[in-house]
C-alpha cells in the first residue's frame, strides 16, 4: 500500500510540473502585461525600469525556475493589479471557494445518493423514470443560465434569497444548487448503473435467499459494492465542480477563487493567472491522489495490478 | 493504476445486458431536433427573416411577438442594439454545431490515437502517456481556454483548440481501457501469428472494435462541449462579438434580464434543446452499442 501511494504521489508531481511549464508558457508568450500596468503617457525609460523592477527581463528559463522555487514555499509574487501579495489574495478567496465547494458536493450528495439507489430498485417505475428526466436535464441545462434565471426570478422577483455575494447561510443556497446541480444528475446515473449491476449478482440473490431483510440488502450488501465505481469518478467530479464553480462564482459575485481566476485574466494578472491556475491544479491532484489511495483501500485488486 | 470505465466493458457482458435496451425505439425525439438544427445552421442565410448584424436603436428590446408591443417583424424581440432575437439565435446555431462537431472529432481522434498505441504497447509506452492523460485531466477546461484567450485573443479557432487539447484526455482513457481488455482476446494474438505488424493489428483489429464506444463518447460529448462554448463566450473568452453566438447573447442579456427577459431566455433554451438531443441519442446509443460503458 505504501508502495502504491508513493508511486501516486511521484505521478501527481510530475503532472503538477509538466502544468506549471504550459501555464508558465501560456502566460508569457504573447501579449505584454506593462501595457495593462502603465500609463499612456509612459516612456520608453518607464517601461524598462518597469521591466526591470518586476524582473520581466530576465531570460524565460531564469524567470521560471525563480518562480517554481518561490511557489513552493507558497510565494506566488505580488498581484499587478491588486498590487499585494497573491498569496494573500489566495488565501482569502480558497476559504470561500472550498466552502461552496462542499456545500455543493454536501447538496448534490444528498439529493443523488436515495435517488440514484431508488431508481436502481425501482426500475422502470415513474421514480426511475423522474430520476432519468432530471439526470438528463441536469446534463443540459448551461449553468450560467441557470444561474441568471436563478437570480432574477428567485432572488429578484421573488426576493427569497439574496443574488449575489456573501452574507450568511442563505447566499449559500443559489450558487449551491446551481453548482451541485451537474454534479447530481452525473452522480445519480452512475449510481443507478451500478446498483442495477450489483443488485443482479449472485451474492446479493443469497443474501435474499438467505432472508436478510430487504432495506439491508439494498443499502447494505448491494451499495457497499456500487459505491466503488463511484469513488473511481469522484476526482473528475471534483474537476468538473471547480470547472463550473468559475462560471457559477463570476454569476453569483462569490468572493472566491474562481472569480479571482475571472478577474486576474481579463486584467492580463500574470502572478494571479498562474497562482490561480496551480492552486486548483494542486487542489485536484490531492482530490485525485485521495481518491485512488481510498480506491487502492477498497478495492485490493488495484494495489497489486502492477 | 486507475480503474478506466472502458476496462469493465467486456464484449461478452456488453452483448448480454439490459434486454429492456434492446430494439428500443429510434430516438425521434433528439435525431429530429438535431437534424432541425443543422438544416437551420446550414441554411441560415435563407431562414433568418433579417440580417443579424443590423442594428436599430429605434427598435431597441422589442418584446416577442405575443407579448404587448411585440410584432411579426421581430418573433422573438430584439436586444440591446435592436436587432432581431430570431436571426440571431439562426445563425448563432453555426457557432455551436460548428464548434461542438469540430472540437469532438479533433479530441476524438487524437485521443483515440494516444489510448491505442498506450493499450497496444504497454509498458514505458503506455506509463508516458498515461502520465501525460492524466496531468491533462487535472487541468480544467474553462481556465485553460481563459487563458488562451487573453494570450492569444478570442476566436473561434482557440475555443476549439483549448477544449480539444483537454478533452482528448477522455478518449485516451477509455479507448485504453479497451484497449487492454481485447489484447487479451484470441483474435489479437492469431493476428500476430499471421504476421501481422503493430500498424495492421492497431487500425484493422483494434479500432474497429473501439469504434461503438468511439461514437457513444463522441454523441455525448457534443453537448458538453457546446455548453463549455457556450460558457466561455458567456464569459467573454469565446466566440467575439459582433458574431452571434448563444453564449455571448446570454450574456448580453444578462444585465437587462428584468427589462428584456427573452434576450437571455431564447439563447438558453436553444442551447438546452440541442444539448438534450445530443444527450439522448448519446444514451440511446450507449444503451445499445455499450451498455456497460459510464461517461459523465
Amino acid at each position: 500500500m505504501l508502495r502504491f501511494i508513493g508511486a501516486r504521489l511521484l505521478q501527481s508531481l510530475v503532472a503538477l510540473a509538466i502544468i506549471s511549464v504550459v501555464v508558465f508558457v501560456l502566460a508569457r508568450t504573447t501579449g505584454d502585461p506593462l501595457y495593462l500596468i502603465l500609463p499612456m503617457s509612459a516612456t520608453q525609460e518607464d517601461f524598462a525600469n518597469a521591466r526591470q523592477y518586476l524582473g520581466l527581463d530576465r531570460p524565460y528559463v531564469e524567470q521560471y525556475l525563480s518562480f517554481v522555487g518561490r511557489a513552493v514555499i507558497g510565494d506566488f509574487g505580488t498581484s499587478l493589479r491588486a498590487r499585494r501579495p497573491v498569496s494573500e489574495l489566495i488565501r482569502e478567496r480558497l476559504p470561500n471557494s472550498l466552502k461552496l465547494a462542499a456545500f455543493a458536493m454536501g447538496v448534490s450528495l444528498a439529493m443523488a445518493f436515495p435517488l440514484g439507489v431508488m431508481a436502481a430498485v425501482r426500475k422502470g417505475t415513474g421514480l426511475d423514470r423522474a430520476a432519468q428526466i432530471i439526470s438528463v436535464l441536469g446534463q443540459s441545462l448551461p449553468t450560467f443560465w441557470v444561474a441568471i434565471l436563478l437570480v432574477e426570478f428567485v432572488a429578484g422577483r421573488l426576493q427569497w434569497l439574496p443574488a449575489a455575494g456573501l452574507e450568511g447561510f442563505s447566499s449559500y443556497v443559489l450558487p449551491g444548487f446551481t453548482l451541485g446541480w451537474f454534479v447530481v444528475a452525473g452522480l445519480m446515473r452512475l449510481l443507478r448503473s451500478s446498483m442495477l449491476e450489483v443488485l443482479d449478482s449472485e451474492y446479493v440473490k443469497l443474501a435474499r435467499v438467505k432472508g436478510v431483510v430487504e432495506h439491508r440488502v439494498i443499502w447494505l450488501h448491494a451499495l457497499k459494492n456500487a459505491l466503488i465505481p463511484v469513488v473511481t469518478f469522484a476526482g473528475i467530479y471534483f474537476a468538473i465542480l471547480v470547472t463550473t464553480a468559475i462560471v457559477v462564482e463570476t454569476v453569483f459575485a462569490w468572493p472566491g477563487l474562481g472569480r479571482l481566476a475571472y478577474e486576474g485574466i481579463s486584467s492580463r494578472d500574470f502572478p494571479v493567472i498562474q497562482a490561480v491556475v496551480l492552486t486548483t491544479a494542486a487542489i485536484v491532484a490531492v482530490v485525485n491522489l485521495c481518491v485512488d489511495c481510498l480506491y487502492a483501500f477498497i478495492d485490493p485488486r488495484i494495489r497489486y495490478a502492477r | 493504476m486507475l480503474a478506466e470505465p472502458g476496462a469493465l466493458a467486456l464484449p461478452e457482458v456488453a452483448a448480454a445486458a439490459d434486454p429492456a435496451s434492446r430494439g428500443r425505439r429510434l430516438p425521434v425525439f433528439s435525431l429530429g431536433i438535431i437534424g432541425l438544427f443543422m438544416l437551420v445552421a446550414v441554411l441560415a442565410p435563407i431562414l433568418s427573416p433579417a440580417d443579424p448584424f443590423e442594428q436599430s436603436l429605434r427598435n431597441r428590446f422589442k418584446p416577442p411577438v405575443w407579448e404587448e408591443g411585440g410584432s411579426w417583424k421581430f418573433p422573438l424581440g430584439t436586444d440591446r442594439l435592436g436587432r432581431d432575437m430570431l436571426s440571431r439565435i439562426i445563425w448563432g446555431s453555426r457557432v455551436s454545431l460548428a464548434a461542438g462537431v469540430l472540437t469532438v472529432l479533433l479530441a476524438s481522434a487524437f485521443g483515440a490515437a494516444v489510448g491505442l498505441a498506450a493499450g497496444y504497447y504497454g509498458g514505458r509506452v503506455d506509463a508516458a502517456l498515461m502520465r501525460m492523460t492524466d496531468a491533462t485531466m487535472s487541468f480544467p477546461v474553462i481556465l485553460l481556454a481563459l487563458i488562451l484567450a487573453v494570450t492569444v485573443g478570442p476566436s473561434f479557432t482557440n475555443v476549439v483548440v483549448a477544449i480539444a487539447v483537454i478533452l482528448w484526455a477522455r478518449y485516451a482513457r477509455v479507448i485504453r481501457g479497451q484497449v487492454l481488455t481485447l489484447m487479451q482476446l484470441d483474435f489479437v494474438a492469431q493476428a500476430r501469428i499471421a504476421g501481422a505488424g503493430a500498424w495492421r493489428i492497431i487500425t484493422r483489429h483494434l479500432l474497429p472494435n473501439t469504434l461503438g464506444t468511439l461514437l457513444v463518447l463522441v454523441t455525448l460529448q457534443i453537448g458538453y462541449v457546446i455548453i463549455v462554448e457556450a460558457s466561455l463566450s458567456f464569459l467573454g473568452a469565446g466566440i467575439p462579438p459582433p458574431t452571434p453566438a448563444w453564449g455571448s447573447m446570454i450574456a448580453e442579456g444578462r444585465d437587462v434580464v428584468t427589462r428584456a427577459w427573452w434576450v437571455s431566455l431564447f439563447p438558453g433554451l436553444a442551447i438546452l434543446l440541442v444539448v438534450l438531443a445530443f444527450n439522448l441519442l448519446g444514451d440511446w446509443l450507449r444503451d445499445t452499442f455499450d451498455p456497460k460503458l459510464r461517461q459523465l
